[in-house]
């Protein structure tokens, strides 16, 4: 019987310790995957893959390349973390970021005469409230009609796109004259964040998200109402029998979800473009969904997602110049990894299926 | 007549858990045979294996003098049983002949004849009295009508032997005269029906013979006519009860719980799931509510937690109404509650054991200010509530889900008692738990009616009830049939209650 | 005469646009009433707009450059069947990563075997195909029978589709798997082979789908070709009622949208088109809102079945 005396010493540190071991195995086997897939391009994967590495972290141009990828991996990260956590699913992070992006930018042309602390603070205030009014649509469509937010948030996203390349092609965000389509007048300078690491693209959103997944974990960890979300996420049951308002909550959250995906735009336009354009985004949002999976949907957690997949991005390029090597190939590898992610989280939850059966047999017996 | 089923010496074994024990069973073409007993007598457990649902553990099965093993629901089928569960596998949106013919496998595979299929259903149910439309959309029927589909849907299928679970826990007295019609039409064209129940009066009325299970084996086997009511009763409950607990004398003190001629409307609103109900619960006194599951205790619950709205009546706790009052504002009026299912409702099972403590009280002040937990207050009252009820665990770190069923309740227990009640609510407290932790929950609970709390015990054991309780009230159809006193009833009383009869007409008859 | 002949080619226009959405919707609704939700239309198009240009290029055929592209979207399928019935992965997690991974493959095969070239090969494309004496129909002719035969056969599959789920014992089979699985397991139904084979045949009819965008609505594949179809594919099937019929409809009404923005744009109007191609989605969102009450979709779409 010394299955049940080892069973003893387990504790939730070990459960989430077991977790994460199976989630970086998997991502070692995509990575060979998708090694293997550029072996059979006739091209060397160990040539490939460490140009990959030189392109993100090799020089403190390719770092701050890195970090400039990393900012909207955590909010969008973030963004579908915080919705999944309450049990709920956000796909809009794509429209969330542009519409957050768009207030933000607004606010950073038109608005004028301010301190520059207070006007990228304005900026960020109202990118938030955007971005967080886009997904609270979802929120309030659920809890009073049931509408699924699966797919309203889907819609949502592609509604947000088409709003904003009309607002910078005809519409009354586009740069007088009017010459030159697809871009809005640059933010005042007051507006912009500063670079972080001279000499780089890097700017202080990197930090600015930094500070949000303290948020991120204070909230849900430390807050009486971060933890009616996570009891709602686990078990609506409970949650009832607790007396948990679970309709208030949704509508919290995803105002919340929708506001971090925001901040992704609102990053993008104070900190690397300097206005909005119509199409800025290369799918930050779509890779927030695997940068909360691989994150467990966990502060720290995100942040190591976050930088696989940002030096993932910041690095294609440099493997696209030396090995020859699609950069797109790094859309591939990251399929790779969200698939062997997943499918070894399915196997572990099987397995632990069948051993708490055991468990629960041999202590009743 | 001739035997058409036997099983002989069935055992089947769960792990930890032995549900039948060398189950002997006959029954006759062309008969209603009733399977008597409380929860946990086995019934439905044995019909899962004559339906393929479970393999027996040892015995075996002959349908008309010949062995059969079922590794399915299909076999099942096949050979001519049918089974119409409690919780009806329908789909709404789908029309009754839709229903019928979901994977069957007569004739043309490919194309789908729905007037056949739908003309056969008419005939079938004008020959056994039925009444049913094949065009009509499931959804739109009502309950009594669902089972009428589920029953030709097992006819349409082929069935000979029918099995109907629980069948009238869901009917009206009119739809129950209905359904005992098409039954004895059933059964005179040679259809044989096997029944589970534990209502008295109806087993009296429809079968012709009766086998009463207790504790996963068989009492006996009788015919109808041989028995009354009482004996039936008696061998459903039957054992001497220890009623040996230390208590103290209870003084009786003030009411604190009223419950005032509470009704609730089934959804349909062609039944009640509560009619009627009136009850009290002093202080200081344990008022245990027995009675078979599913005769309204649940919806009892639900309405005192405020987790289901009442249709009418009030229920007076302290100052407030509990009919009217949301669940945070009860549970913050000094009212606890130790819910049917831990794993479900009470806990959450991926969450750490502080995180599960915390549950009922993490809005108070004590717990943190500014809307932030405070960690160092939810850590030290862990560590007091895993100390003071001896909660096995390593740490309060543990995931809920990694402690064994008894140290869970205890969790749940220990939180719900250390919040320092007024009024108790446990329902089902001791199930599914070994002899120590029963013991030991047991007398937490005395415990604290010792102290002054009132407590409303719901429990399907009747040893439990009868041993911890100061009063009983039996719940039947969502009705209550008595109140009575443990030392001045007879466990006969409780089964008969249990079974459908008033206490009135009992102690009129006695 | 002149506005009718414009609106006839208009109305062949919407025709010829809808018809990889009707693919992709029909190749949906098929999983979708088995209880799967599948977001990853999108990649899957991708993946097999390339195919069958490959497969096109190689075999000098269009039909064979198709049969690629559903083999493709076979084997895809068979991939999203794997992590989301046997494993139990979640559906829409599993539907973004093939997303990504279309995206991905479909782009890095595509400078792989083309190169960086300018030049567009010339493959072997649908061609128009008049269906004769009713192609000569004033109005009806122009706008109905002069397309590619994909186009007939997406049209035609609608009909068969109809009568495949709702006349037949096998789509009776499927409806009862995403309503009620347990129920249909209890009546003898395999629910894990009927969501395979409803996942691979779906992915297979949405590849015919993309393959119909990149040698037939273009002669050539592009990169993010597909551009949002496999999402509108799914506001159609939503929007359509989870009915092959309204599904095209649906296709329909939502390429008039853009056939319309088209127009808008061409004559330089002040309205802007992209409040047009926004349309399908909000129309969408509209009905989820007004609908969901009343519960169309099947009972259990999105969550995995588990036996026992």
């Amino acid at each position: 019987m010394k299955k049940v005396d080892t069973v003893k010493f387990r504790t939730a540190s070990a459960d989430v310790a077991r977790q994460a071991l199976v989630s970086v195995s998997a991502i070692v086997i995509a990575l060979l995957l998708g090694m293997g897939l550029i072996a059979l391009m006739n091209i060397s994967p160990v040539k490939a893959f460490s140009a990959l590495i030189e392109g993100a972290f090799g020089s403190k141009n390719s770092v701050g390349e890195t970090l400039v990828k990393m900012t909207p991996l955590l909010f969008t990260g973030m963004s579908y973390a915080i919705a999944n956590r309450c049990g709920l699913t956000n796909l809009g992070m794509e429209g969330q970021m542009y519409i957050g992006a768009m207030f933000a930018a607004y606010a950073g042309i038109n608005i004028s005469g301010l301190p520059p602390v207070l006007h990228v603070f304005l900026c960020i205030v109202l990118g938030f409230i955007g971005g967080g009014i886009w997904c609270l649509i979802a929120g309030a469509l659920k809890v009073w009609f049931g509408a699924s937010e699966i797919i309203v948030t889907v819609m949502l996203n592609t509604v947000a796109i088409f709003l904003i390349e009309y607002m910078v092609t005809s519409g009354p965000m586009l740069e007088p004259p009017g010459t030159v389509t697809g871009q809005s007048s640059p933010v005042l300078d007051s507006a912009r964040l500063g670079t972080l690491i001279p000499g780089t693209r890097s700017h202080w959103g990197f930090v600015i998200a930094l500070f949000f997944i303290f948020l991120f974990w204070l909230f849900l960890w430390k807050s009486k109402k971060g933890y009616e979300v996570r009891v709602s996420g686990y078990n609506l049951q409970a949650a009832a029998y607790s007396g948990i308002n679970t309709k208030r909550n949704i509508l919290l959250v995803t105002f919340l979800a929708g506001g971090l995906a925001g901040l992704a735009g609102v990053c993008e336009v104070l900190g690397v473009q300097g206005r909005l354009y119509a199409s800025f985004s290369p799918g930050y949002g779509f890779d927030g969904i695997a940068v909360a999976l691989i994150g467990m949907n966990s502060p720290i957690g995100i942040v190591v997602g976050a930088l696989l997949f940002g030096a993932f991005r910041s690095g294609g390029n440099r493997m696209q110049m030396r090995a020859q090597v699609p950069d797109a190939i790094v859309s591939v590898i990251q399929a790779f990894v969200i698939i062997a992610v997943v499918a070894s989280q399915m196997v572990l939850e099987i397995w632990n299926e069948h051993r708490l059966k055991k468990l629960q047999q041999s202590k009743e017996a | 007549m001739s035997t058409v089923l036997e099983m002989k010496h069935i055992c089947k074994v769960f792990p930890g858990v032995v549900a039948n024990s060398d189950v002997c069973l006959q029954v006759e073409k062309g008969e209603v045979h009733t399977l008597l007993g409380e929860n946990g007598a086995g019934k439905s457990t044995l019909m899962n294996c004559l339906c393929g649902l479970y393999r027996p553990t040892s015995g075996e099965i002959l349908i008309e003098g010949k062995p059969v093993e079922f590794s399915s629901a299909r076999d099942a089928m096949a050979i001519g049983i049918g089974m119409v569960h409690q919780h009806f596998m329908l789909i709404p949106t789908m029309t009754v002949v839709e229903n019928c013919l979901i994977g069957a496998h007569d004739g043309n595979k490919m194309r789908l004849d729905l007037k056949t299929a739908a003309d056969h259903i008419r005939k079938l149910a004008e020959k056994y009295h039925m009444s049913i439309d094949p065009n009509a959309k499931v959804g739109d029927l009502s309950v009594g009508e669902r089972q009428r589909v589920e029953i030709i849907k097992a006819l349409f299928r082929g069935a000979r032997i029918l099995i109907l679970d629980e069948p009238t826990a869901v009917l009206t007295p009119q739809e129950t005269e209905e359904l005992f019609n098409m039954i004895r039409s059933l059964t005179s064209n040679g259809f044989t029906v096997l029944f589970i129940s534990h209502k008295l009066n109806e087993v009296k009325e429809i079968s012709d013979r009766v086998t009463v299970l207790r504790l996963g084996r068989v009492c006996g086997t009788y015919n109808i006519q041989d028995c009354e009511a009482s004996d039936l009763a008696r061998m459903m409950v039957g054992r001497d009860i220890d009623l040996s607990i230390e208590r103290k004398t209870q003084q009786r003190s003030e009411v604190l719980l009223s419950i005032s001629h509470l009704t609730l409307d089934s959804e349909g609103g062609k039944t009640r799931d509560l009619d009627d109900i009136c009850l009290e619960v002093h202080a200081g006194e344990i008022l245990g509510i027995a009675g078979v599951d599913g005769n309204g205790q649940s919806e009892l619950v639900d309405c005192l937690t405020g987790l289901k709205k009442a249709t009418s009546g009030s229920a007076h706790f302290k100052e407030l109404d509990l009919l009217k009052c949301s669940t945070r504002k009860i549970m913050s009026h000094g009212l606890s509650h130790i819910p049917q299912d831990r794993q479900h409702t009470g806990l959450i099972m991926p969450m750490t054991l502080m995180e599960n403590f915390i549950l009922q009280d993490y809005y108070r002040p004590e717990f943190g200010k500014f809307g932030m937990l405070d960690q160092k207050v939810v850590n030290e009252y862990s560590n007091r509530l895993i100390h003071d009820f001896g909660v096995k665990t390593p740490s309060r770190f543990e995931l809920a889900q990694n402690l064994s069923g008894g140290n869970q309740q205890k969790v749940i227990i220990a939180r719900e008692i250390s919040r320092n009640p007024d009024l108790l609510v446990a329902m089902h407290p001791t199930r599914g738990l070994d002899v120590g932790a029963i013991e030991y929950i047991h007398k937490k609970i005395v415990e604290q009616r010792d102290s002054g709390i009132g407590i409303l015990l719901v429990s399907t054991e009747i040893e439990e009830v009868m041993k911890l309780s100061d009063r009983v009230a039996v719940m039947y159809e969502g009705r209550i049939m008595g109140i009575v006193k443990p030392s001045e009833t007879s466990v006969e009383e409780l089964g008969l209650m249990m079974g459908g009869m008033p206490l009135t007409q009992i102690r009129k008859s006695a | 005469m002149e506005f009718l002949s414009t609106f006839a080619g208009w109305t062949a226009t919407d025709i010829r646009l809808a018809t990889p959405l009707l693919l992709a919707g029909l190749g949906l609704l098929l999983m979708n009433l088995a209880g799967i939700l599948n977001i990853g239309a999108e990649g899957t198009m991708l993946i097999a707009t390339l195919m069958a240009v490959v497969g096109s290029y190689y075999t000098g055929s269009v039909w064979l450059g198709m049969l690629f592209a559903m083999a493709s979207g076979a084997l895809v399928g068979l991939l999203f069947a794997f992590l989301t019935v046997t494993l139990r992965a979640n559906q829409v997690v599993v539907g973004a990563a093939v997303n990504i991974l279309g995206s991905g493959l479909s782009a890095t095969l595509f400078r792989i075997l083309f190169g960086v070239s300018a030049n567009v090969p010339l493959i072997d494309v649908f061609e128009n195909c008049s269906i004769p004496v009713l192609s000569d129909i004033p109005f009806f002719g122009e706008a109905f029978f002069r397309q590619m035969p994909l186009v007939y056969i997406a049209f035609l599959m609608v009909p068969l589709t109809s009568y495949y789920l709702f006349h037949t014992q096998s789509g009776l089979n499927l409806r009862a798997v995403g309503e009620n699985p347990r129920a249909a397991d209890t009546l003898g139904i395999n629910v894990y082979r009927t969501q395979y084979l409803s996942i691979i045949v779906g992915s297979m009819i949405i590849a015919m789908g993309g393959a119909f965008m990149s040698t037939g609505l273009t002669k050539f594949f592009s990169e993010e070709m597909v551009s949002g179809r496999g999402f509108i594919a799914l506001a159609a099937v939503i929007f359509g009622r989870y009915k092959p019929s309204g599904i095209m409809l649906a296709a329909i009404v939502f390429m008039a949208g853009t056939v319309a923005g088209n127009v808008l744009l061409a004559s330089s109007s002040q309205i802007p088109y992209q409040f047009l191609t926004m349309l399908p989605y909000i129309l969408t969102i509209v009905v989820l809102a007004t609908f969901a009450k009343s519960a169309v979709s099947p009972a259990e779409l999105g969550k995995a079945y588990k036996r026992g």
